[in-house]
């Protein structure tokens, strides 16, 4: 278990390199400096801003100096916001999409749960079919239409909640769900096949034979046997929670940090964008190393055959 | 006992060779994925329904006299109508022309991811699967760490570098793509070249190339086709999730993903316009998704009995 967990930390810091490397020439790419669009100002001005921002040195000369302060947790300065580093801005608007996403998956895997093994639970009946179309509704229709649907609906309509902005948990609850639907059909599907294929086990005859408690057999045989291949695909929706939030919280016009990430693209504001881009890879990458590892330490399957090799 | 003569019996003899022949006509493995395929109703459905995708993306276009990118500023935001059959958006824009030039972007940016990431995928994961040891290590080391690039953040990062466009979604899903498609097929491929008809074609002087391409590919085929049926949806996904954010491809060309977009600056006032991309989305993501499913349980060799 110690190697496996060394072996993936290993390859995560590789992956992270290969992204921050990757963008940061990427970004240098485009053509031109980041005062091309600034006002005329004397070469001689220019050339002081260049080498500020040490811009005036070859890339690889840049490229140590970006590492460097990498390591300090430095990302530069914004080059829209002015005076605002990439960091300050970061630390601003991440809770927000912190406390959206944590939502959101709880939402997601709690009601997935739940629905899966329900619906598993009674076979072919009412909340077996409710929730089998829920889980079709949230692999097609996408999730930019969930949400504004509800907006249309919840928010305009009915009056019920906010339309958008952010401030108060109600203001929450919108994006939440929106975000939270892929997640939970997933999971509800996964959760529900799983279970199924764990209720024709032997050990649950057993379980009944010996007498247990509808409740005990559910909890302790069913569920803990049925939820490890549900834990496998947490990793990638993570990712997509992620990456969701880029248009829940344009929809919903929340100051998080998708709305800061689009946002820098159409401004060009190139210390933004490679800022926050890196953040976000790194918060992608830890996590389904994380979600890797726990999956290793739940089941005592693998756990046992990486410890054997 | 009711007496029989013996003259009402005759002896027939036994025919060797028509009883040794066989009298059904033997079914190749296609053949019979296609007969499971064929019982699976929705499968089926999704499949009839992808055809009329296609037609319609092909000849839709030509059936309504406007151009899709056509503006009449006089007509904007019309209900459905016997002359604009999904209405007209807010720049007076015929909806019924515009949807499908928008299937015809979409379904072109999913099968064209799906047929790229293929191509590159089953390379790589047939020569890492084939060579084996060392090989093998290193290039699926790659793999790992590239499986771990989000590939949204590629996309955005290569639209701000390439501009936006078609090209730049299809190469950027493209990069992070074929990674999936790449470790299915070693899987495969590591299965399968222990087994004799391989022996009996390296035996028989075949290259590595030629074995590969004959011999293992067309066997991992099935996994191969379903995986694919899975890309298109997540392309078309991923493409409509980028042009709603602004960030996919330029007006006045059209995909589901810019419709959808488009209608959200008249939502409150006209939530059809949001509502019909939003349906061919649905139902698309939807067809593939069932279509997919059928396929697995048909080309799964492990069902077969």
């Amino acid at each position: 278990m110690l190697n496996y967990s060394i072996k993936r930390f290993v390859y995560m810091l590789i992956t992270i390199w290969v992204i921050i490397t990757l963008t940061f020439f990427l970004m240098h790419m485009i053509p031109g400096d980041p005062f091309t669009s600034e006002k005329k100002v004397p070469p001689q001005i220019r050339q002081n801003m260049l080498a500020k921002y040490h811009l005036d040195k070859p890339l690889i000369v840049q490229y140590g100096y970006y590492l460097d302060n990498l390591m300090h947790g430095d990302l530069g300065i914004s080059l829209k916001y002015l005076n605002r580093t990439v960091d300050d801005i970061i630390k601003q608007s991440a809770p927000a999409s912190f406390q959206l996403g944590v939502q959101s998956i709880f939402l997601g895997v709690v009601f997935g749960l739940f629905f899966g093994i329900v619906a598993a639970l009674k076979r072919g009946g009412g909340w077996d079919y409710f929730s089998m179309f829920l889980a079709i509704i949230g692999i097609s229709v996408p999730n930019f239409i969930i949400a504004t649907l509800l907006q249309l609906l919840l928010a305009s309509k009915l009056k019920l909640l906010p339309v958008s902005g952010w401030g108060s948990f109600k203001y929450t609850i919108l994006p939440s769900i929106a975000l939270s639907f892929a997640t939970l059909s997933i999971i509800s599907r996964m959760m529900r096949t799983s279970m199924l294929d764990v209720i024709g086990q032997d050990y649950i005859k057993t379980a009944k034979a010996k007498g247990l408690s509808q409740l005990q057999i559910i909890w302790k045989h069913m569920v803990r046997n049925a939820i490890m291949p549900v834990v496998t695909v947490l990793g990638p929706l993570f990712a997509g929670i992620v990456t969701g939030t880029f248009v829940i919280e344009q929809i919903f016009s929340i100051p998080g940090l998708g709305k800061f990430f689009v946002q820098s693209i159409y401004d060009e504001d190139y210390s933004m964008i490679l800022g926050t881009t890196i953040f976000y890879s790194i918060i992608l990458v830890v996590m389904m190393f994380v979600v890797d590892i726990a999956y290793g330490l739940i089941d005592p399957r693998v756990r046992l055959a990486k410890g054997g090799k | 006992m009711v007496d029989i003569s013996k003259d009402k019996f005759e002896i027939v003899g036994a025919n060797v060779s028509e009883s040794q022949s066989i009298v059904r006509p033997s079914i190749s493995y296609w053949q019979d994925a296609w007969r499971r395929l064929r019982k699976n109703k929705v499968a089926m459905a999704s499949l009839v329904f992808l055809i009329l995708l296609v037609i319609m993306s092909i000849i839709g276009p030509h059936l309504r006299p406007f151009d899709y990118a056509h503006q009449d500023l006089f007509n904007t935001n019309k209900p459905f109508s016997k002359v604009h059959w999904f209405g007209t958006d807010y720049l007076g824009r015929d909806l019924f022309v515009r949807v499908w030039m928008g299937a015809r972007v979409s379904l072109f940016i999913g099968v064209t991811i799906a047929l790229l990431d293929a191509i590159i995928g089953v390379t790589y994961g047939g020569i890492a699967g084939y060579f084996g040891g060392q090989v093998d290590n290193i290039m699926m080391r790659i793999v790992d760490i590239l499986y771990g690039i989000p590939y949204l953040i590629l996309v955005i990062l290569l639209m701000v570098v390439m501009g936006q466009g078609l090209w730049t979604i299809i190469t950027a899903m493209v990069m992070t793509g074929w990674v999936g498609m790449a470790r299915i097929v070693r899987g495969q491929v590591l299965q399968l070249k222990e087994q004799e008809f391989v022996l009996a074609a390296k035996t028989l002087g075949a290259s590595p190339g030629r074995i590969i391409l004959r011999h293992l590919i067309p066997n991992a085929l099935g996994p191969i086709i379903v995986s694919m049926t899975f890309d298109v949806p997540n392309a078309i996904f991923a493409e409509a999730f980028l042009s709603y954010i602004g960030l996919g491809i330029r007006p006045p060309l059209a995909s589901w993903g810019t419709l959808a977009n488009d209608a959200t600056q008249v939502l409150l006032m006209y939530p059809m316009q949001l509502f019909i991309p939003g349906f061919f989305i649905s139902i698309t993501m939807l067809a593939f998704n069932m279509l997919g499913d059928g396929l697995r349980d048909a080309l799964d060799p492990r069902l077969r009995r």
